[in-house]
């Protein structure tokens, strides 16, 4: 007994585990041999867990063994390289060790059989030469990864979050699966190799105690790691033969009692697990630089004639394992990748060993029969008592079945490690590790569908919240080109200013005139100078008159006008038929009527002056302010409400239309398809197409209906298209025909009349404008330019 | 006396100050919007199809919460109507297939580029902003953020979009369900003593 186990470590022993037969001696007793060469060399980009490597070779390119030929994409991923060194002939998809027997992309190479080596940059002194965190790139590098089964990224594992401390390192090499022996055999013969990569992780995670845990089934092993490990502070704990001992959780549960939390990692307590294999992965990656390009794989099963333990160049296919193996290919019952507790059967021999690649189980058909009749659960409770992770397989079993993943869930489905021990022990004969598999895929397919329709849900509230900001943004455009047209009525001011100007500069002349003729009557001297303040006022007051005309043509000066026209009009015409009605009674009466009735034509063609007054300044009243102001504002707000709503039921109902049209346009053409055919169901094809067409039919006329909805509405609210149109137009060729007017007055060279007219025809291109935006605002507003 | 008028002194300075208290917790506490629109539109699918009759999701969600019947959402299917019926106590319907054709298959809108005139028309279409491009450039379809919801294709003037399944990859596969008692698995291996 040497120093290293100078006491015996306290095991805990895990709940539940079973015993099957072992049938380990069926490859154990052959030294590791060498696999041959193939013909071609399948790597698939993704032989470890995380995100698939990309390829950095193209078809063609001849590569050394060793070089790298994809690089990792992302944290969790990892390299691949060349086995050996040839040529890349292909890259591309094929069948890869995945249960569901997909296709997935790989790089084919065709060895040229000369194994030449790429540079390595080989570590012997690694101890000294750099910090330890400096190897971990390293082993990325190498592409190392968990070669126990799951193939996680080493490098990964050895880079723990500085608030976990890492107290122990456990080195798993308990290989409880039965039939397996690459670990065993690697132990043997690798013995110092092994300690010599345990020792690197070592120096990495610097931990308190360093755990080697070995199944008391494999004695050779454990004198041999003993011998290695001798002197190096390095633990050999020696675990009892109890399948799945070599779960990650149970192994580290029992050799250190502590539990790894749910959906946790062993990191959290303190705890990094590694392989074996992975251990001289590690040891070759640092010390001599080489990327990991070959494992030990078991090949065994009743249908090899020499089964045993090979080194395999990753991306060998197993067809060329079986026929080194010596394979009987008839009396393969099934050919399965992994044990026969936790791997899966092959579909194809064509599928290449990668890095997770433990064993190649061609087992005879006795040997592995077909799964028997699954029967009811008969609730023994057998399956509780072997589960090694403390679950409830009964209750998982129901709400699997029942897909009843929430409550599958609450009985930590996720905790499941898929041992197999629960439908091993079952009398029933239920498959319950695929319950378990099928409700976790479940599990999963739901995450990932909640979190695609939360962020459906984020794309679909943004887009709603730019179209709502765009529209405010339309409607706050459309506020500022209706305020465009204010400044034109805040000249009204002006004009009653000028007025007044004008008003008084004329009582000013008119005084002066009188003074003038009373001077001139008296016969005095200050005639002259009387005479020349005359001059000046009468100037003054055309000035003042011309301001007056020329503010008056202002757009918004009419407004006041118009009040006061309207009111002369009615006056008139109320006078007119007051007139008309003395006229009767005194016709009526046989009185004199002449009079009478001069006076009623007089007030006739009054009132029809005062009405064609109105009627010339409506237009203009009209343009100074195309939305009535003030008074439409209340409405018009709660115009708007209504208008969003109605928007809304429009988008609906457009949607409607198009999913109804666009069914019915598909089982139109299942119809037609069907008609080609001569299918049967043609009469329910029909059907379903004037189902359809009745639906679409429906929406339009739904959609039609509130379209003509909103036109009137508009009409009412006297934004109507059709007037602004009239109006924008109006004014347009107003404005054309004060340019013409311009023009001539240019021509004649009447400089007065070019300022009165550019004057006017500024205001009137003003105009014009206003009208044109008003137009084109309402167009939006209601969403008809597209209806 | 004395005892009757301590005794309702003292329910009334109890109701003062837990009426104080009520009030202060329902001002501090106080829900904005209707939670169970929420809720509603958590369950719905949200791809934003308007099969059901409404421009999207939340809209859906809402006329829901206002009493409409809550089995019109074929991409969510029977396990929508269940969920739904058992958030709101409502009675579990038959899906309303009326309302569109209901698929098992998930698809993804795809656009032929070749034949893409540029015109926009499936851009202004999508609920989800998943289709980039400009006038008169080609438009194309972001797969990750698509759902599916058809929107695009009838809009399309040269219907250059077709819808195609999404096939499983590595990392979305999983395992079929067992066919059940009395038939035989196909994946399980259990070892036998020899």
């Amino acid at each position: 007994m040497n120093a290293s186990i100078g006491k015996p470590r306290l095991l805990f022993d895990f709940h539940g585990g079973i015993h099957p037969p072992q049938n380990k001696t069926l490859s154990n007793q052959r030294p590791i041999r060498p696999a041959p060469l193939p013909a071609q060399l399948i790597l698939p980009l993704n032989m470890h867990l995380g995100a698939p490597a990309k390829p950095v070779v193209q078809v063609g390119d001849e590569v050394l063994k060793g070089q790298k030929i994809a690089e990792a994409q992302g944290a969790v991923s990892l390299p691949v390289h060349a086995p050996t060194s040839g040529k890349v002939v292909a890259i591309g998809p094929r069948p890869i060790q995945h249960p569901s027997g997909l296709d997935a992309p790989c790089i084919v190479i065709e060895p040229d059989g000369r194994e030449q080596w790429c540079e390595l940059h080989p570590l012997p002194d690694w101890r000294t030469c750099c910090p330890p965190s400096a190897l971990i790139p390293r082993l990325r590098e190498a592409g190392v990864a968990g070669m126990g089964g799951a193939g996680f990224p080493s490098a990964v594992k050895l880079s723990p979050r500085a608030e976990h401390p890492i107290e122990q390192l456990v080195i798993n090499a308990v290989e409880c699966e039965p039939y397996i022996t690459a670990d065993d055999m690697l132990m043997r013969e690798r013995a110092d190799q092994i300690i010599a990569g345990v020792e690197i992780l070592r120096h990495i995670l610097n931990p308190k105690e360093v755990i080697v845990g070995i199944e008391d089934n494999k004695p050779q092993a454990i004198e041999a790691m003993r011998r290695a490990a001798t002197g190096s502070g390095i633990e050999i704990a020696v675990v009892p033969t109890k399948y799945p001992s070599g779960g990650e959780k149970q192994l580290i549960y029992m050799l250190t009692g502590k539990e790894v939390p749910s959906g946790g990692i062993p990191a959290q307590v303190g705890v990094v697990c590694h392989n074996t294999g992975t251990a001289l992965a590690i040891h070759r990656a640092i010390v001599f630089g080489e990327p990991l390009i070959s494992r030990v794989t078991t090949l065994t099963g009743k249908a090899l004639r020499e089964p045993g333990n090979m080194e395999v160049l990753l991306g060998t296919p197993v067809s060329a394992l079986l026929d080194a193996a010596g394979a009987d290919m008839n009396r393969i019952g099934r050919l399965v990748m992994g044990g026969p507790m936790m791997g899966f059967t092959l579909h194809s021999s064509a599928i290449p060993v990668v890095k997770t690649t433990n064993c190649i189980l061609a087992a005879t058909a006795e040997e592995l029969p077909p799964p028997a009749t699954e029967q009811p659960c008969i609730r023994c409770g057998s399956c509780a008592d072997v589960c090694p992770a403390d679950l409830l397989p009964q209750q998982l079993f129901w709400y699997s079945k029942n897909q009843d993943l929430e409550r599958a869930q609450q009985y930590n489905l996720m905790d499941c490690i898929e041992c197999g021990a629960c439908a091993y022990v079952c009398p029933s004969h239920i498959p319950l590790v695929q319950y378990y598999r099928f409700a976790k895929g479940e599990v999963r397919k739901e995450m990932a569908e909640q979190q695609k329709a939360d962020r459906a849900r984020q794309r679909f509230e943004a887009r709603q919240d730019r179209l709502a900001k765009e529209q405010a943004e339309k409607e706050a455009r459309r506020k500022a080109r209706l305020e465009g047209s204010k400044p034109a009525a805040a000249s009204g001011v002006d004009v009653a200013a000028l007025k007044a100007a004008s008003l008084e500069a004329s009582a000013a002349y008119k005084a002066a005139v009188k003074a003038l003729k009373a001077a001139e009557a008296e016969g005095s001297d200050q005639v002259a100078a009387l005479a020349s303040d005359v001059e000046q006022l009468k100037a003054k007051a055309d000035a003042a008159k011309a301001a007056v005309r020329d503010a008056g043509n202002a757009p918004a000066a009419p407004v006041v006008d118009v009040a006061a026209l309207k009111a002369a009009s009615l006056e008139a015409s109320a006078a007119y038929k007051a007139a008309v009605k003395a006229l009767k009674e005194a016709e009526a009466a046989g009185q004199d009527v002449t009079a009478l009735r001069t006076e009623a034509d007089a007030l006739k063609a009054k009132a029809d002056a005062a009405k064609a007054a109105v009627r010339d300044a409506g237009p203009a009243t009209a343009k100074a302010a195309p939305v009535q102001p003030a008074t439409a504002e209340q409405p018009a707000a709660e115009k708007a409400d209504d208008g969003a709503e109605r928007a809304q039921k429009m988008k609906a109902l457009k949607t409607a239309f198009n999913m109804s049209h666009k069914h019915f346009k598909e089982a139109t053409a299942a119809l037609e398809h069907a008609e080609r055919e001569g299918a049967d169901n043609l009469e329910e094809l029909r059907k379903q197409v004037e189902r359809f067409k009745l639906k679409a039919d429906k929406a339009k006329a739904a959609l039609g209906l509130l379209v003509d909805q909103a036109k009137a509405d508009m009409r009412a609210s006297g934004s109507d298209l059709k007037s602004l149109k009239i109006e924008a137009a109006q004014t347009e060729a107003a404005a054309r025909q004060k340019a013409r007017e311009l023009e001539a007055a240019r021509v004649k060279g009447d400089d007065e009349r070019i300022n009165v007219l550019s004057r006017e025809l500024d205001a009137l291109q003003r105009e014009a404008q206003v009208a044109a935006g008003a137009l084109k605002a309402a167009t939006d507003e209601q969403g008809l330019a597209d209806a | 006396m004395t005892t009757i008028l301590v005794a309702v002194f003292a329910l009334l300075a109890l109701a003062a100050v837990f009426g104080a208290l009520l009030g202060f917790a329902s001002e501090k506490f106080r829900v904005e919007g209707d939670p169970i629109v929420e809720q509603i539109d958590a369950l719905l699918p949200q791809t934003q199809c308007g099969q059901c009759g409404h421009p999207g999701c939340r809209p859906y969600a809402e006329a829901i919460a206002a009493g409409e019947e809550h089995n019109r959402c074929p991409p969510g299917g029977e396990s929508t109507v269940v969920a739904l019926s058992e958030l709101l106590g409502r009675e579990v319907l038959p899906l309303d297939a009326e309302e569109g054709s209901a698929l098992d298959v998930k698809r993804v809108a795809v656009i032929r580029e070749d034949e893409c005139i540029g015109c926009t028309k499936c851009i202004q279409a999508c609920p989800v902003d998943a289709i980039v491009g400009a006038a008169k450039l080609m438009h194309t379809v972001i797969a990750d953020e698509c759902t599916g919801c058809d929107l695009c294709v009838e809009p399309c003037p040269v219907d250059c979009i077709d819808m195609v399944e999404i096939k499983p990859t590595l990392g979305t596969w999983s395992w079929q369900r067992p066919p059940g008692v009395g038939s035989k698995p196909d994946n399980l291996i259990p070892v036998v003593t020899l």
